[in-house]
């Protein structure tokens, strides 16, 4: 279960990348230039977050012409949906027992 | 899942308990009692202690989560980072005392450190950006 999400959890865990796959998933394609005129750090940073999230099969990247054109591929969060499903499952199970061992320590 | 609306921003599981925060405080905190209920370890209730919670090993994974105390608020707050795998995350408590016994709400979330990056001004946390992917997600279940 944790391997598969690795890359993903990885490329996620930086904010400035959150919020750029976040804008192209809202707004659609982006140039790297368009990107960079938002985010409030330099093109070469802006092109090394999107090399991570395309690690990471969160984005795909389109030649055209000289300039790179970048969408989302929210389908790549599968993993961290699954991950949220694993571990909510896993502490209700937890929350079960520490109920049932508060009652025992009443004893 | 049922409620991916809430399901999706962080995990967070709420229960109330008819015992006392005191003593719920204690199986949150003592070793032995933490085994009872979560997991084996080697917890100490001291911020910045390095311990170890340990699940059933899996193929490829031994099973061996790495914590650190972050904040502990006794009868109150406890915190501690969460790893496995390259995954971090925070789990953390929160008791309120009620009328019937104890409040008790446990969110893991964060799954990385936050680094200090600003957008556009703003700190971006997780749960702002999992609210804006809400129906995203939830299109993936």
């Amino acid at each position: 279960m944790p391997t598969a999400a690795d890359n993903l959890f990885r490329a996620l865990a930086d904010p400035t990348r959150r919020a750029i796959f976040e804008r192209l998933t809202r707004d659609g394609e982006q140039t790297v230039h368009a990107l960079t005129a938002r985010a409030g750090v330099s093109q070469p940073m802006v092109s090394k977050h999107l090399s991570a999230l395309r690690r990471a099969r969160l984005v795909r990247p389109r030649r055209c012409g000289r300039e790179t054109h970048y969408h989302a591929r929210p389908e790549a969060l599968a993993p961290l949906v699954d991950w949220i499903a694993h571990y909510s499952d896993f502490w209700q199970d937890k929350f079960d027992r520490l109920g049932e061992l508060l009652e025992r320590m009443d004893k | 899942m049922t409620q991916p609306d809430t399901a999706i921003r962080s995990v967070i599981v709420e229960r109330e308990f008819p015992h006392p925060p005191e003593k719920v405080w204690r199986a949150l905190t003592e070793s032995s009692l933490i085994e009872q209920w979560l997991l084996k370890n080697d917890f100490q209730p001291v911020v910045g202690r390095l311990f170890n919670l340990r699940r059933e090993p899996i193929a490829n994974w031994n099973g061996v989560i790495t914590c650190q105390v972050l904040a502990v608020e006794p009868c109150r707050t406890l915190s501690y980072s969460w790893g496995t795998l390259g995954v971090d995350t925070v789990v953390t408590f929160t008791l309120t005392p009620t009328d019937a016994g104890t409040h008790l709400r446990m969110e893991q979330s964060g799954f990385g450190p936050d680094r200090h990056a600003n957008y556009k001004g703003a700190r971006y946390g997780w749960n702002k950006f999992l609210d804006n992917l809400e129906r995203v997600v939830a299109g993936l279940q």
